[in-house]
Order: C-alpha cells, then structure tokens, then sequence
C-alpha cells in the first residue's frame, strides 16, 4: 500500500475497465513522472467528458452539442438508418466506410436476465423517427450474440407493419481470413442460410 | 492442472477483460459452474457461437485455482436459434434459466434433476408448439417441488386434507382448507387449480385447454409463490412476454 493521494489514484485506475491493480500502479507512476501541463490536459479531457458530452437528440449518438455530427451532415442519406446497440457500435460501421446513412443507437440490447426490456432501449424513439421521417430502409446492426438477435426480432415485429419501410439485418457467417474446417456450425448454417448468389 | 468433461446448459455469461467471458453453466454431472473462456468475444473464436445462453453443449475444462477453463465446446442441443427467433419464447427461457441459476445456489453440487428439468424445458421452448408461458409455469412448478417448495394443489398445504380446497395461500405454500385458511388468501377459480395441477405433473392435454383467465391466473400465482420461496423477485419475469394460445393467435 502506498501512501495517500498515490494510493487514492491506484485505486480510482483500478476501478476502470480492464485495468488490474499491477496495470493501475504502472498507470500511476508514469502519470507521476509526466509534465504538469501533459497531466491538466488529461484533467481537462476527463473534465470536459464528464460536463460537456450530450446525447444526440435524434439518434442518440454520442455529441458535443444537440445533434450529433452524423445527424447534421446534409450529405448523409436521410433515408437509411441503421439500428446499433452502443455509440462504439457507429465507430466500427463508420470506419468501413460504407454506409452513407445515419445511425440510431438504442442504448443496449434486450436482456431480461440484467432487466432490460424494451422500455430501457430508445425503440420508442426509433419508431417516432419511421413515424415522422420519410424513412424507405432500417438496417438492423445489433451483435451477432443472443441477446443482440432477440432485440433484432422484436424490432423486426415492431417495424414489419410501417407501410413502405424494409427492415433488413446484416450479413452473417464466415470471417475474412479464416478456415473452413475450424467453423462452428451454429456460423457455418448461418453462412449457409444468408448465401447469395454470385 | 486436471481435467474433466461434462455437459451443462450456458445459464449466463459476463464480459471479462479484452476478449473474454465468465460462463455459468448447469452442468449434469457438477452442477452449477463457472469456467473462464478465453478470447470468445473475438470474432475469431472457434467456440464463442457455442456459448451463448441456452445452449447446451458438451465441454472440457481445466480447473483452475478459483475460476476452471474453458477448452474445448461441442455442441449437444442448439436451443439458442429458435428461441431467440420468437420474443414470447426468449423471455420465457430468460426466466427459465435465471431461475435455474437462483435454485443452486452452491456451485460444484450435483443438480442432476434440475438440469434434466432445464434441458426438457428448453428443448420444449425450441421445438416444440407449446405455449411458451405455460412451458415456463410447469418449470417453475417443478423446479419449486425439487426445491423441496412443492405446491400443494389437491390437498391442504397445512393440515394434508384432502381436497379439492377453493382457497389458495401463497405464504402456505398451495390450496387450504376452509379450517387451515390464513388472512389473505385468495380463492381461484377451479380451472386455475385444474391447470397447475396438470402443469405440476405433466398433462399437457388439460394444460393445453386451459382457459386464457386461467392461464393469467395461474401464472400470477406461480410468479407469486416463486418470489416468497426465493425472497426475492427475479429480473426477467416482469419481462416476460405472455400470449394468446396459438391457435387464436393464428385466427386473428
């Protein structure tokens, strides 16, 4: 045990996510090693963190002011919205550099075990979105895991009756870069049903 | 380090570090687990697919010093596709196995007749046309009688007498007789006691004719009995999506 404010900062490192006591007392002795003005730019990023970030008001994305950067750039397509659970999940997608549409975080998926059902998820906000927008396509993104495709088929029951909207889910199956042999066969029959013609 | 194989059904998972999870599962031969499998959050994982909830699989383990290890997955029973596939089914196999969990409390003991009961419920829930609250109630019945908290649903909870009795106590356990009944007990309709009795041992034939005010009835009472055996509510009950029968849910 070390003593006082040390010790306070080894513990407060050690509470975050994937940071083990040896990692947090690493964390901390370089922190006590750095500039002062390198340290009060990390205060000032925690700081500004902590007052400063919003959520979208239309997607719920992560934003530095009401909307989210996504939302306000006239030159995504006001049509697609693709459905993702967290703000990470937008990172990921944005980085594929594919989708010209805009996003709508719902904030987690539906897990009744941690009781989460649909009144703790934004689908309410995404169904006024449909409602008032003149939205043709949701692309359903939710995790490849249980709880993701159970979210993915209530909203697919939620959004099946808008007249005019199609509700599509993405792609699912094999990895780049990897051996067929070595497939579970819960991926490969995936792979095999979502098969497309070529 | 030993080693050791056995089948069990994924209760639950938790994230663990970077790329990891804490399964729990209910296993036939060592009853409730937790075995640490490393890197199946990765997309790459060879066995991540087969340890979701609801699946049930055949798994070798390593034991570790306080959590075992996960190395080797097959899978027995894929229960995960069709249940997730139908919201009513995915909430009732939610409260299936939370209940599960909360029933063993001990991990590493044998719980060999509440894991036959989970496998036989979930196997229910996936292939089955079963109405998924009722595969929910007769689980939860039964895993209570194996609980040693069986409902008394003919005879009196308290003196044994037979019956049919038209009162029914939670506190007591099931039916009581017009002598034994206590402050608060509610008096249900015959169909409701007709149709946990059928739940508690299995005839599906009366079960399936229940009426749709019997079946709100009944599964009030088995969702009221289970939070005073428990002493405490579970998560996924509230949640659970209850039906109309299918057959007029296909006329509609």
């Amino acid at each position: 045990m070390y003593e006082g404010p040390v010790q306070d900062l080894i513990d407060e490192l050690g509470a975050l996510p994937g940071v083990g006591p040896k990692s947090a007392q690493r964390i901390a002795f370089h922190l006590l090693a750095t500039d002062a003005a390198d340290i009060n730019r990390l205060i000032t990023a925690l700081q500004q963190v902590a007052k400063g970030v919003r959520f979208c008001e239309i997607c719920g994305n992560v934003a530095a002011d009401t909307t989210c950067r996504i939302c306000g750039d006239a030159r995504r397509d006001p049509l697609l919205v693709c459905v993702v659970e967290e703000p990470k999940d937008v990172l990921a997608i944005e980085r594929t550099r594919e989708f010209k549409g805009r996003y709508h975080v719902l904030g987690g998926a539906l897990d009744p075990l941690s009781g989460v059902g649909p009144d703790q998820l934004r689908i309410k906000e995404l169904l006024g979105r449909i409602g008032r927008d003149e939205i043709t396509e949701v692309i359903i993104a939710t995790d490849p895991n249980t709880e993701g495709e159970a979210t993915a088929t209530y909203l697919v029951r939620m959004l099946r009756d808008f007249p005019g909207l199609s509700v599509t889910r993405l792609a699912s199956g094999l990895p780049m870069g990897g051996d067929l042999e070595f497939a579970d066969e819960l991926t490969l029959g995936r792979a095999f049903t979502g098969r497309r013609a070529v | 380090m030993s080693l050791y194989r056995d089948t069990g059904v994924v209760l639950r998972v938790h994230k663990l570090g970077e790329a990891d999870r804490i399964i729990t599962l209910l296993t036939r031969r060592n009853g409730k687990i937790r075995a640490v499998a490393k890197g199946v959050r990765r997309t790459s994982s060879r066995f991540g697919a087969r340890l979701e909830p609801f699946c049930h699989v055949d798994l070798q383990c390593h034991t570790g010093r306080t959590l075992d290890i996960v190395t080797q997955v097959q899978t027995v029973d894929a229960f995960a596709a069709p249940i997730v596939g139908d919201y009513g089914r995915y909430t009732s196999a939610c409260a299936i196995i939370e209940t599960a969990e909360k029933l063993v409390v001990e991990e590493d003991a044998p719980a060999m007749r509440l894991y036959l009961l989970l496998v036989g419920a979930l196997r229910a829930l996936a292939f089955s046309d079963r109405e998924p609250g009722l595969v929910l109630d007769a689980f939860l019945l039964r895993a209570m009688a194996f609980a040693g908290w069986a409902t008394a649903v003919r005879e009196c909870a308290r003196c044994g007498a037979e019956g049919p009795h038209a009162a029914f106590s939670v506190n007591a356990g099931g039916s009581v007789c017009s002598r034994c009944r206590p402050a608060g007990a509610v008096t249900p309709d015959a169909g409701t006691l007709a149709l946990l009795g059928a739940l508690l041992h299995g005839d599906w034939d009366v079960a399936n004719a229940a009426s749709e005010a019997a079946r709100r009835e009944s599964s009030g009472l088995v969702a009221a009995l289970l939070q005073w055996h428990l002493e405490r509510q579970l998560r996924s009950l509230p949640l659970v999506e209850r039906r109309a029968p299918r057959a007029r849910a296909t006329s509609e």
